[in-house]
């Protein structure tokens, strides 16, 4: 079929309106949006001692100092295991609410920390470059009712990722409750033609709207486990917990970026993150939260398959990661790491475009239309 | 249309009044930009001083004050004999909490001493300028641990804060703090470490896209054996850990060691580009301006690499002192915070409660979020950390009594001190009680070192605001309030 011109300046002409009724018929169909919770492993995780290839002898050929022995493995299929640190999500993969996604990255992967980690934020390709984070845009296609705290809250330290640019209602908190205390500091109105100011002005703003549907406190029967994530966690189920509704919180945790002594710090960052997860699973649940919950990890890259001669591993491609919660359905998906198919920089090939993991949750949990945020047809997996 | 004639004449006129503005006195409001933009904020009598010269005096005033050492004596823990990593290791469980303990302690003393330091500076450019290095070879104690290591990367950053660039990346790459940071300190030739290669080109030099895996890959090669003495932490070249092979690095050739890979990346023109532009988003504004930037770029290039050329081009540049670049940058946590102090004359005999409201506002010295350093821009400001911006802000100047203890401190690092038995919440609150009561703006004080003027309200708004309020103080308010009416307005976040 083809367009004249003249039915093109019609339709473009009508596209104001058709924004609005867009927008309108996304708010109703929201009302009750589900929530997304992002766990961003900073600094590029080491998939292949997250998610261990045990049974394939090229892994104990490439890590022979640092491979997980197969009786340590936290073993879930004959061949695919998981780090020892993180057995408490061996529950969750019993229940068939873990899915593992092997081998997601992306074609030419960059293999710098900042310009990988942009990619993914904004759900560029390689050589592109994109202002706004996938999620900012898909709220400005799809915006969150109005009745909603924000679109995303930002747990923690660090950039607000795939929430930043747009016209979207972001906040960063640590801690619920001083957030709200604090919030008495705000004052609204002003406008200003100058950026900086501008930005300043629409954070302000932006606390004082999130103020006042923002309720924190409440409490748990769950156990947290001490330290910033097992705070983090906590956080996110207060959030979860919270009546109007938030559509996502990202939380994050680092640094991954083991480059000498990898063994310890792993073993120490998947032990916050495994036991972190299941301590928020369990509050979600106690919340009745967990079937309209859903939890991913995400990372710039994963590692090199080789371990260097510091004990370490140095920067990767493709990785593996993890989708949970009561509607997700549990198992493995993508295709295992082809340790026999590196290329010349000795770096793992990808299975799942990292936008096919992102068009998955678009449109099978939020039913947003993959292609107008992402800028092209990503098959979305079976996950949800 | 204009004529011929007429272009020339406006061309003219515009040449003429550019050099006036330049051979002009800076003004009042000059001054105080300059001295925000090249330190951290100045008082009224600072700003005075200035005001009554031309940019070329003011800039070269600034310059010659440059510094290569600190001040102050460094921390006492500096002459205390060296504490090898491996010690750490053989230590029981207990001894090595305390002793991470101590460790951290010290980290605390360091900023600290770093934030007199800023406060105190006669030449608050070379602070200036040694944070932007630390900024750009940005290192963690949080991964190096001692605390003496960071002390000593900081004296080199500072004595080559106005110095020279090519002798600070040499001398950087071989600093034991960076050694261990980008971890080039254990990378032996059968399997080099890549991280401190990648960020030497990706962050240090060239620039992300100025480089390939395989340039990464020969260069790591080239570092191997530059690593670290284990009984005194000085930088030693381990010989059997070194590839002596041939290595190629972008189109050249050669049995390089890691000198050479720098002089290579040092002979690069995106360099100095990349140099030029950072300065240019440090001192002039979110938007940088290739052409003018690559006039910089050609001068620090031309100078070998000395940094004050490179400054006197910034400095003097129209597209400094252009109005429209004015309050177009945020400021940042330790911008904000040691401004605060300098402008109001805010001298604290404990400037811990400072650092941990630099750390709680997102810029904890000497622990930077990672080797690209902290974001900066609009990044600084976000609900949290507007927040506790205003709730610092408030402390400040208000001087109540803590109700509730600050973001600034609950959210602070853990000082690592003996009480850990009373909650956190609680031992933050005695700190802050004991440690902010010098905070406090005194608002007589600040009265009498603003010089009485007959236009004296305008005059503060200009020494606080690089723009104006977006609140605008009520008609008639007395100086203390109006003074605290402006420092809670959101221009004041702008330099």
């Amino acid at each position: 079929m083809t367009i004249d011109r003249r039915t093109f300046l019609k339709l473009a002409s009508a596209a104001p309106f058709a924004g609005v009724h867009g927008i309108a018929r996304a708010a109703a169909a929201n009302e009750a949006r589900k929530l997304l919770v992002l766990v961003e492993l900073r600094g590029g995780n080491d998939g292949l001692n997250t998610v261990i290839p045990y049974d394939d002898p090229e892994y104990a050929r490439l890590r022979p100092r640092l491979g997980v022995a197969r009786d340590q493995v936290v073993q879930l299929t004959p061949r695919t295991g998981l780090h020892p640190s993180l057995e408490k999500l061996h529950a969750i993969w019993d229940a068939k609410e873990l899915a593992i996604v092997q081998g997601v990255g992306y074609p030419q992967p960059n293999l710098s920390h900042f310009r990988s980690i942009e990619i993914w934020d904004t759900a560029s390709k390689s050589d592109e470059y994109l202002d706004a984070g996938w999620l900012a845009r898909a709220f400005a296609l799809s915006p969150s009712p109005s009745t909603f705290a924000a679109d995303g809250v930002v747990v923690g330290p660090g950039a607000m990722g795939p929430l930043a640019g747009g016209s979207v209602r972001a906040i960063a908190l640590t801690n619920p409750e001083q957030f709200l205390r604090n919030t008495r500091l705000a004052k609204g109105g002003g406008e200003s033609s100058n950026p900086a100011l501008a930005h300043i002005l629409r954070v302000e703003r932006d606390v004082l709207l999130s103020a006042e549907r923002l309720h924190a406190g409440r409490k748990f029967t769950t156990e947290f486990p001490a330290g910033a994530f097992g705070n983090a966690a906590n956080t996110a189920a207060q959030l979860a917990a919270n009546e109007a509704g938030i559509a996502v919180v990202r939380l994050s945790l680092g640094s991954f970026d083991t480059h000498a002594n990898q063994l310890g710090t792993h073993a120490n960052l998947l032990r916050q993150l495994g036991d972190g997860l299941a301590a928020l699973r369990e509050a979600l649940v106690e919340a009745d939260r967990w079937r309209s919950t859903v939890i991913a990890t995400y990372a710039e890259f994963g590692r090199r398959p080789r371990e260097n001669q510091s004990g370490g591993t140095d920067h990767g491609t493709s990785s593996a990661h993890f989708v949970m919660g009561g509607a997700v359905k549990g198992g493995l998906y993508g295709a295992p790491p082809a340790l026999d198919r590196l290329d010349g920089n000795g770096n793992l090939p990808f299975a799942v475009d990292f936008r096919s993991y992102y068009a998955t949750l678009l449109e099978r949990w939020w039913d947003i239309d993959p292609r107008r945020v992402l800028g092209g047809n990503f098959p979305t997996a079976a996950f949800l | 249309m204009l004529s011929l004639s007429m272009r020339v004449l406006l061309a003219t006129a515009s040449f003429l009044l550019c050099s006036a503005a330049q051979a002009a006195a800076i003004g009042y409001d000059g001054a105080r930009h300059l001295l925000n933009r090249a330190g951290f904020g100045a008082s009224d009598s600072e700003v005075v001083e200035f005001a009554a010269l031309d940019r070329a005096q003011a800039v070269e005033r600034l310059l010659a004050g440059a510094r290569r050492e600190a001040s102050l004596p460094p921390p006492a823990f500096v002459n205390a004999p060296f504490e090898p990593y491996y010690r750490l290791r053989e230590m029981s469980q207990e001894e090595r909490m305390a002793a991470q303990r101590k460790l951290l302690e010290q980290g605390f003393e360091l900023r600290a001493w770093w934030l007199r330091e800023m406060l105190l500076a006669q030449s608050p450019l070379t602070e200036r300028m040694t944070l932007f290095w630390h900024n750009h070879f940005a290192t963690s104690q949080q991964k190096v641990r001692l605390a003496s290591l960071m002390y000593r990367q900081n004296a080199l950053l500072r004595r080559e804060a106005l110095g020279n660039f090519a002798t600070l990346l040499h001398a950087v790459a071989k600093d034991p703090a960076m050694l261990v940071y980008l971890d080039n300190a254990g990378s032996r030739k059968q399997a080099p470490n890549e991280n401190f290669a990648r960020e030497v080109m990706e962050l240090f030099t060239l620039g992300e896209g100025h480089y390939g895996e395989r340039d990464v890959k020969e260069a790591a090669r080239a570092f191997t054996g530059w690593s670290l003495d284990r009984e005194s932490g000085e930088f030693v070249y381990r010989r059997i850990w070194h590839d002596y092979g041939e290595k190629t690095i972008l189109g050249k050739s050669g049995r390089f060691d890691g000198d050479e890979v720098l002089d290579i990346l040092l002979a690069r023109p995106e360099t100095a580009q990349f140099i030029a532009t950072k300065l240019w988003r440090e001192l002039v504004s979110p938007h940088p301006e290739e052409r003018e930037i690559s006039r910089w770029a050609t001068v620090f290039r031309d100078s070998r690499y000395e940094v004050k050329p490179l400054l006197r081009v910034v400095l003097n540049s129209d597209a400094f002192w252009a109005p429209e670049n004015h309050a177009t940058l945020i400021k940042s946590p330790v911008e904000l915070v040691v401004g605060t102090m300098r402008t109001f004359g805010i001298h604290p005999f404990d400037l811990r409660p400072a650092v941990f409201a630099c750390a709680a506002l997102g810029q904890n010295p000497f622990s930077p979020p990672n080797v690209k350093g902290w974001p900066g821009g609009q990044a600084w400001i976000d609900s949290a950390t507007l927040l506790g911006r205003k709730q610092w802000v408030e402390r400040v100047f208000r001087g109540s009594d803590p109700t509730t203890p600050t973001m600034a401190l609950e959210n602070a690092p853990e000082p690592g001190d003996a009480a850990k038995a009373t909650p956190p919440e609680q031992r933050y609150r005695r700190m802050l009680e004991r440690g902010m009561a010098g905070y406090g703006f005194d608002a007589e004080r600040f009265a009498k070192s603003v010089a009485p003027a007959r236009d004296r309200p305008d005059r503060i708004e200009h020494l606080l605001l690089a723009t104006s309020a977006v609140n605008r103080p009520e008609a008639g308010l007395e100086e203390p309030e109006r003074v605290r009416s402006l420092v809670s307005d959101p221009a004041y976040q702008l330099k």
